[in-house]
């Protein structure tokens, strides 16, 4: 019994179903509670409210899952909002035009990022630090003031819903899905994935393999830059505004979302079905607190806090279980 | 020459050099910026003493987080360890209109740094007792702390009237400078002292380098791990009255905002290495006064508070090359190419 409990702690998922089941109680509490956590609608509401942030999770859980880190994941949705709303209030550009040059904006930003912390050896963390001083500046640079996108297209788009069952969807959250699937399965089912999980798990191991770190380590900024663009869109898509202070301390959201969804963040072990919940426990936070009424949004912080804590403390534990099983398992072996 | 060759190859070089530069600069462009004038009671006065009155703050903090930084871990909560040390200050003494305080002042100044060195406690608990990566441990702190913060002051601006409030950061009569310069002084002479009269700079280097070496030699690498992060918090927490009493209040949301940045910039620019090991306490302290000059400059040119970040994150990204073995390495093969292409041709005309 003790030995399969060890083995279930163990176990890759174990994180993911202990947020999984943390979600689970934490809307049951919600409905036991209020009575409004019970329409559909909320549950949806869930999404539609995180979508940029669910985005953008995906993108740096790639950044974690190498042992790295991409501060820069705000900063880049705040110049992406800004950048579009500027095009589309100053230029004659056409709104997919726009989209697309935010987008590649974006991407290229990570790929610099990636490029300089793989080329010279750089610790992650200082790089994308200045990437996130850099971008927030440069939107303060473009415009000090909000700039509203009005743009009747952009707006439709915005408004689009799309029914499911008695309640409805955003583009953002289409948007969302679709990142999520696409990331689960580059993940799961590609070469790229497993050199992404054979990087976490030692560099030194899987250069001595072969395979190509620099590329895959270049890659996986890339890709956090274009995460952060796209949500930079959905973002733009719920707010209708360029403005300088939008997704502040995102970045801080997105890692505690992808640590609370299971993701170690000294590399190699993640799931992306963890990451949403990540975020949904965050949602739910936030609708508890909105539902409450009198508490005020920095409850949130405190409690994200808290869990963020329990949850790396946690993974502290589980690590060291793992290396004490394997050596035991050695020794059985041996013997 | 030799003198010379010295001075450049030490870790004082880039800071002193890049301070000379803004120094300059502000001496050609910006009339009367040396001028120092004395005022009838006795107190100093101009551009110069200015910018090294707001340093204050940054020069304490990168005190903190240069011993951090050399034991190879980070503490990315200091600015929200401000905030929190801000908010306890404020709330403690009270926001009553007629200038009575409720606490006594050297009651409520000695809890905001305790709660500093509280802080900085929980930080070494994760990190030397948890081994979590010293971002990640500190990272939660940055998160909650400003919640904590609002807690605190209940999500309001609490105004301090009480009148020796102020004094932390200005001006006691008969003083010639403001009183967070002596602070920041006293500090830098505390830990300089320590430094040189005890081991303890040595076992911080070892435990950077290699702790479980360090941990073989018998030096005690949790403790050390403990007091370097509760020293920081100590930092941050004195940083949080000096900056709560400039501004006579206590602002949840914006006090220590981005210092951490300031912090860990004055530290690589001073020569210490970010991935740990030898450490520079004077290449810091230059260091936090080059970034104060920096930033002064930049706004004398009319560049507003929140585009700023886009020099500073040039100038990160400029020393990280530097501070680089692989740039360098780069760059010496670079040279050695040209060289190399010199020697062919030279040899090339001897053949001839």
């Amino acid at each position: 019994m003790n030995k399969k409990l060890g083995e279930i702690i163990a176990s890759k998922y174990f994180s993911f179903f202990v947020t999984v089941i943390l979600f689970a109680v934490l809307y049951g509490a919600g409905i036991a509670m209020y009575k409004g956590f019970m329409k559909p609608q909320v549950f949806l509401n869930l999404f539609i409210d995180n979508a940029a942030l669910i985005i953008v999770t995906v993108g740096i859980t790639f950044t974690l899952l190498i042992g790295g880190i991409d501060l820069s994941v705000g900063a880049v949705l705040a110049l992406t909002c800004m950048v579009l709303a500027w095009i589309l209030a100053n230029t004659g550009i056409p709104v997919f035009a726009a989209i697309f040059i935010v987008l590649l904006m974006g991407t290229l930003f990570g790929a610099l990022q990636g490029y300089i912390i793989a080329k010279f050896d750089l610790q992650p963390f200082i790089i994308t630090l200045a990437g996130m001083l850099f971008c927030r500046g440069m939107t303060a640079v473009i415009s000090r003031e909000t700039i509203n996108i009005t743009d009747p297209v952009f707006v439709a788009m915005a408004d689009f819903r799309l029914p499911v069952g008695p309640g409805f969807v955003s583009m953002g959250v289409l948007i969302a899905l679709a990142s999520l699937i696409i990331a689960a399965v580059v993940l799961g089912f590609t070469r790229f994935g497993r050199n992404i999980y054979a990087l976490g798990g030692s560099e030194s191991s899987a250069s001595l393999m072969g395979l190509p770190v620099f590329r895959t380590k270049v890659s996986v900024y890339t890709i956090s830059g274009f995460c952060s663009s796209l949500g930079g869109i959905a973002y733009a898509l719920m707010m209708l505004t360029g403005y300088n202070l939008h997704g502040m301390g995102m970045e801080m959201d997105a890692i505690a979302s992808t640590v609370i969804g299971g993701t170690l963040l000294t590399g190699g072990v993640g799931f992306i079905p963890g990451a949403l919940f990540g975020v949904l426990i965050q949602g739910v936070i936030l609708t508890f607190i909105s539902f409450q009424g009198t508490l005020s949004a920095w409850w949130t912080k405190i409690v994200v806090g808290a869990l963020l804590c329990v949850f790396i403390i946690m993974q502290a534990f589980i690590t060291e279980h793992k290396s004490k099983l394997t050596a035991q398992s050695s020794l059985e072996e041996n013997s | 020459m030799e003198k010379l060759k010295n001075f450049t190859s030490s870790s004082l070089f880039l800071p002193v050099v890049a301070l000379a530069v803004l120094l300059v600069f502000n001496g050609i462009f910006v009339e009367g910026f040396f001028d120092i004038q004395v005022t009838e009671d006795g107190r100093l006065f101009g551009r110069v003493i200015d910018i090294l009155t707001r340093s204050s703050s940054l020069v304490i903090l990168s005190l903190g987080m240069t011993l951090v930084i050399a034991t190879s871990g980070i503490d990315i909560s200091v600015g929200a360890v401000v905030a929190i040390s801000a908010a306890v200050v404020c709330t403690l003494i009270g926001g009553r209109g007629d200038g009575v305080a409720e606490t006594p002042m050297l009651l409520a100044m000695l809890a905001s740094v305790g709660i500093g060195i509280l802080c900085g406690l929980w930080n070494g608990l994760l990190v030397a007792k948890f081994k979590i990566q010293a971002v990640v441990a500190t990272l939660i702190l940055m998160t909650a702390g400003r919640g904590v913060a609002q807690l605190l002051t209940e999500g309001q601006i609490i105004t301090v009237y009480y009148k020796p409030f102020a004094s932390i950061a200005g001006v006691i009569p008969g003083m010639p400078l403001p009183t967070n310069v002596f602070i920041a002084l006293a500090m830098v002479a505390f830990v300089a002292i320590v430094m040189k009269k005890t081991s303890i700079g040595l076992f911080i280097q070892s435990v950077g380098i290699n702790p479980t070496a360090a941990k073989y030699v018998g030096i005690n690498v949790t403790m050390v791990l403990f007091l370097v992060y509760a020293f920081s918090g100590f930092c941050a927490g004195v940083t949080g009255l000096i900056e709560s009493s400039l501004i006579r209040a206590a602002d949840a949301n914006n006090a220590g905002l981005n210092m951490e940045m300031d912090a860990i910039l004055a530290v690589a620019l001073g020569g210490t290495l970010l991935s740990g090991g030898k450490f520079y306490l004077g290449g810091s302290v230059i260091g936090a006064i080059t970034i104060q000059t920096l930033t002064t400059t930049l706004y004398a040119l009319g560049v507003s508070a929140d585009q700023l970040p886009v020099v500073k994150a040039v100038a990160v990204i400029a020393i990280c090359l530097i501070q680089s073995r692989k740039a360098r390495d780069l760059f010496e093969k670079w040279k050695n190419r040209g060289n190399g292409a010199a020697a062919a041709g030279a040899k090339a005309v001897n053949k001839a």
